[in-house]
């Protein structure tokens, strides 16, 4: 074939793409091959697939879509973890003349990719899909505003997750950073497809994340059952609430500032070049523009778990539920003032600096304010120590210490000397892990008797908790310390030894969440295996107070028989003292909406459109990006969009139930 | 028992030993204020942290639900002197550090000229401070003293108490300048200036790097700082003197190329105005410089002419702008700067007969005079056009 034709057909694709230098993503490659053929295989022999297509890729239903969202960051999570590791064995390993194992060209995409990974597709799927799991039953409600793109949303998500693990196989990630600043992820200066790898894989994905955020924020306002005004809410709703605000007020940032930056890339313009009138220091405001409230988007739905838990485990009601309320708002309207403190060494003056430093200290006041109504609904309870409450005292430890480092570097003298450092590094990670990632555990642990209708295991829950909270630790208080010694972060070798000692405690830190990782896996199988004896047949198994709790686990497809009537903040809690009696007769069909594969094939020709503008296979990029405009518009002429589950099928289920619940008695 | 607990906190002992909390013990005075910044701020938290992680233990243990005897009250859920103590205590905490944050920011904002030496020394009118002007290059870094006619490569001395004035700037990407004995950071950026002022206070050599991931080679970009005495510091200069060699502009696009753990390298001889070209990114011949394509826009550009005049105005270029749509840049290498007074070429220029192009392309000019000044810039204008 000709070089003209192989060049149209595969763009910048060729042989020499494929990384098979590198032993480490080949045994990887060899290794995800075999799980990835044999995953197949199993689905094909079990004859998996049409439950699977009908059951799960094409549901509407937003608990099964929430509990998908966690499988992908559950995933996901394993691969953002294999990256930190590498990075936590290279540091501990390159001193003293040793190069470590990994050169530049692998280390760089390595760190880069856990912090996309992390962020974009392990802490955002975790909380979207708790959200989505438990907020229309919070609110009393069949579904979320538009199911349909609900599944849509998951599925982009899906989709630029699959774009940044084809890096890994395909050519490669960008050497950037995990927010690209130009000009280094210019063209200019970063050539390769790396970091369009990244720009289309955080663009699919962002399409995804923004409809699920306009569809969340509908469904709160619109779809909350009778009763429950807006100071009615649960703690939980009312964080998700906010984090959906923010999210569709700051996503659009971010897919704009990509969109200028692949502009620059592909097509010459000169917004962020160094020539040419371009301002790099543009993009590094917009992007944190988008990323300061990220970071709100991810905790505030975790302060929100943390809410419910310790009210529900301390038999109590929560304090201050108005101050908490004014809180999460207050947190949320601030968190758009503050992006200025990631850059103050980038040479603003004094005044500026001080205004986004002192900004980012009054938001403390609120999350302080918090930390003091969690301890006050503890404060004459009775507290009993499950899972999530576990994970709930090890946060309000952890979080404090984080969020003290945090307005620490909100002194723009202080961050002089400890910005970039490692000492900033610790800093966010005791913020994400202390508060997301344990967020995201006392929620799995919380919610996974209801949406499966049995308990997880608490030995390995407990295993997996202590492995975690030491490792963490052990992990991270060193590099707090290393800060404090000046090192920098991202660096790949060493050449002053007695920083060595540090380095490889964190290694071992990073084994012991590498154990807790594993624990929880562990804690699937064995709960999974031993579903008989955890069950729950109450679907209250935690003496809980909020409407989730009203329902079956796991709920029926329609969630509630009868849309339930709030009178009180915790209404489940006053609907089991007001002795509530579940309505036995009476029962109506039920209109729902119909599962769709739009979602599924949409997301597809976005990734495959992602695929081709990677690599300048501009036949494909068009070809997908016709194909998704003659998708959409198709299913616009889909008039099978709802059905009515007959009133028969719901007498059926809800008598299975009424059996379940005077069997338990 | 005891004895293995012992052995148990050796290899901690050990780690501590070894330990250099540069940024807790600076040798610069700038340093020193920021740490103790850093130190009154962690104290000033500690007063509420500290409270607050003790009740959660107390409470979490007191309020287990083993414990029968702790009072249980599920229904209290509010009091409103609780909540005014809830919001005030961390409100006053964050009154005293934003007030400490508004002075510190103020006074130790590098771009100011120092105040004092050292908490107990001022200033001495009588010494200049030294000028050093540093270059982030990839992946090393280049320190050019104006005063003394030399530069280096990763090698950067200064004496002890003379202040020193830094500006900072860049070639290709995003660096940060950081010696943390010295003086807080500021990032080193292609086309900017950036500016630090400090001082050093203890003779002694330290650590200086990159905090800025600007690529392949970021992990070697690091060099040396001393604090030396002023005997010292002249033997050092006469040692780049000695060095010989010139930093001109054509050295300097060599020096410029990518390359990584540069061993140290001097120059006793450097370009007075290579900085400037550095900065305004127009050091190889036949680039127009930043400040001068400033000037011109201030006057209303070049009209026609300056859009497609382009070619002086390239930089990125190790791995040219390889766009994948778009027109290749097209220019006239025909205007002249003032490098190359006659322009670079053929093309003979022409004095735009009209001067309407150089304030919008020919557009019709709004009918009041907002600006009476416009005059100034642009000369008498026809009647006819507005």
């Amino acid at each position: 074939m000709s070089p003209d034709l192989l060049k149209f057909i595969f763009g910048r694709l060729g042989f020499d793409s494929l990384p098979i230098h590198e032993l480490i993503l080949v045994g990887t490659f060899a290794v995800v091959a075999l799980g990835g053929v044999t995953l197949l295989a199993g689905l094909t022999y079990f004859r998996l697939w049409g439950y699977l297509w009908r059951e799960w890729f094409t549901t509407v239903d937003h608990k099964r879509i929430g509990i998908m969202y966690m499988i992908l960051g559950i995933v996901m999570l394993l691969r953002g973890f294999a990256d930190a590791l590498m990075m936590r064995a290279q540091q501990a390993m390159a001193f003293g003349g040793s190069e470590g194992f990994l050169p530049a060209h692998h280390y760089d995409q390595v760190f880069t990719a856990h912090g996309v990974i992390m962020i974009f597709f392990v802490a955002m799927p975790l909380v979207t899909g708790l959200m989505n799991f438990v907020v229309p039953l919070q609110i009393g409600a069949r579904d979320v505003s538009f199911p349909f793109l609900n599944n849509f949303s998951f599925w982009m998500t899906v989709g630029g997750a699959v774009l940044v693990m084809l890096s890994l196989f395909i050519g490669e990630f960008a050497r950037t950073g995990w927010l690209a600043y130009p000009p280094l992820s210019n063209i200019g200066y970063s050539p390769d497809v790396g970091v369009d790898y990244y720009i289309w894989g955080l663009q699919v994905a962002g399409v995804g994340t923004t409809l699920s955020g306009i569809n969340l924020i509908c469904t709160i306002v619109k779809l909350r059952c009778p009763g429950m005004t807006m100071m009615r809410m649960p703690v939980f709703t009312w964080t998700s609430l906010c984090t959906n605000i923010l999210i569709v007020a700051s996503f659009p940032v971010l897919t704009v500032v990509l969109a200028l930056l692949s502009l620059d890339r592909y097509v010459g313009t000169n917004f962020f070049t160094n020539d040419f009138g371009g301002s790099p220091m543009m993009y590094v405001n917009l992007i944190w523009i988008w990323g300061h409230p990220e970071v709100y988007i991810l905790v505030l739905p975790a302060f929100g778990i943390f809410s419910e838990v310790t009210s529900t485990f301390s038999g109590k009601r929560l304090f201050g539920y108005t101050s908490m309320v004014y809180a999460t708002v207050v947190i949320t309207i601030l968190s758009y003032l503050v992006w200025l403190h990631h850059f103050f060494t980038m040479g603003s003056g004094a005044s500026v600096n001080s205004f986004f430093g002192i900004t980012t200290m009054i938001i403390s006041i609120p999350t302080g304010a918090k930390m003091f109504n969690w301890l006050f609904t503890m404060y004459r309870g009775r507290i009993r120590y499950e899972l999530p409450m576990m994970w709930t005292i090890a946060f309000m430890l952890t979080f404090v210490l984080g969020g003290m480092t945090g307005v620490l570097l909100a002194v723009p003298p202080a961050d002089f000397v400890l910005h970039n450092s490692l000492f900033l590094i610790a800093h966010f990670h005791n913020v994400i892990i202390g508060g997301v990632v344990f967020g995201a555990f006392a929620g799995i642990n919380y919610w996974f008797p209801k949406a499966f209708g049995f308990r997880l295991d608490p030995f390995w829950g407990k295993c997996s908790f202590w492995f975690w909270v030491t490792g963490f630790y052990m992990a991270f208080m060193p590099l707090y310390v290393l800060g404090l010694m000046g090192v920098t972060r991202r660096l790949r070798v060493f050449d002053d030894p007695s920083l060595q000692i540090w380095f490889v405690i964190a290694a071992i830190g990073a084994g012991l969440v590498f154990l807790g990782i594993l624990s929880m896996l562990m804690q699937f199988a064995v709960s999974f295996l031993k579903r008989e004896q955890l069950k729950d047949v109450t679907g209250d198994p935690w003496d809980a107070r909020t409407l989730e709790w009203a329902t079956s686990s796991p709920p029926p497809d329609y969630n509630f028989a009868f849309t339930p009537v709030v009178h009180d903040n915790d209404a489940w809690w006053d609907m089991k003292k007001r002795g509530y009696q579940r309505p036995l007769t009476g029962f109506k069909p039920i209109h729902m909406p119909s599962s769709t594969g739009t979602g599924i094939i949409l997301a597809g020709f976005a990734t495959a459109m992602g695929f081709g503008l990677v690599w300048y296979m501009w036949w494909l990029a068009a070809l997908s990006f016709i194909a998704m405009l003659a998708v959409g518009i198709g299913h616009t002429f889909n008039y099978h969009r709802d059905f009515d589950i007959p009133a028969d099928d719901v007498i059926r289920t809800e008598d299975a139930r009424t059996k379940l619940l005077a069997g338990a008695k | 028992m005891s004895r293995l607990k012992i052995l148990a906190l050796l290899p901690l002992a050990v780690a501590l030993s070894g330990c250099n909390y540069i940024v807790l013990a600076p040798a610069g005075d700038i340093a020193a204020q920021q740490r103790d910044l850093v130190i009154i701020s962690t104290v000033l938290m500690l007063l509420i942290v500290v409270p607050v992680m003790a009740l959660t233990v107390l409470f979490a243990w007191r309020y287990r639900q083993s414990n029968s005897s702790a009072r249980y009250e599920p229904d209290w859920d509010h009091s409103t002197k609780l909540e005014l103590v809830i919001w005030s205590a961390p409100l006053l905490i964050i009154v005293c550090l934003g007030a400490l944050t508004w002075m510190g920011t103020h006074l130790l904002d590098p771009y100011r000229t120092l105040g004092r030496i050292h908490a107990d020394r001022a200033i001495d009118q009588s010494k200049a401070p030294l000028e050093v002007d540093v270059v982030a290059l990839d992946w090393k870094w280049l320190f050019i003293y104006p005063d003394y006619g030399i530069a280096t490569v990763n090698d950067l001395a200064a004496p002890v108490d003379r202040p020193i004035n830094f500006r900072i700037t860049a070639s290709s990407v995003m660096n940060s300048f950081y010696i943390p004995a010295l003086a807080g950071q500021i990032y080193a950026m292609p086309g900017m200036e950036t500016k630090l002022h400090a001082v050093v206070n203890h003779a002694g050599t330290y650590k200086g790097f990159s905090a800025n991931y600007s690529g392949a080679g970021f992990s070697g970009m690091h060099f040396s700082f001393q604090g030396l005495d002023d005997k010292g510091f002249d033997a050092w200069v006469a040692q780049a003197k000695s060095a010989g060699g010139s930093l001109g502009r054509t050295e300097y696009l060599q020096l410029e190329k990518p390359s990584e753990n540069e061993p140290v390298r001097r120059w006793g001889t450097v370009d007075s105005d290579l900085y400037r070209l550095i900065l305004n990114m127009c050091v190889e011949t036949g680039k127009m410089c930043q400040s001068e394509m400033m000037a011109i826009d201030a006057k209303g550009g070049n009209g026609h002419e300056g859009l497609n005049n382009t070619l002086p105005l390239s930089y990125d270029k190790y791995a040219r702008r390889g766009s994948a749509f778009g027109p290749e840049p097209s220019f006239i290498a025909g205007t002249c700067t003032p490098d190359a007074p006659q322009g670079q070429t053929t093309a003979a220029i022409k004095a735009p007969l009209d001067p309407a192009p150089l304030v919008g392309a020919g557009l019709k000019r709004p009918t009041f005079a907002p600006l009476k000044s416009s005059s100034f810039f642009l000369g008498q204008r026809p009647k006819s056009d507005s």
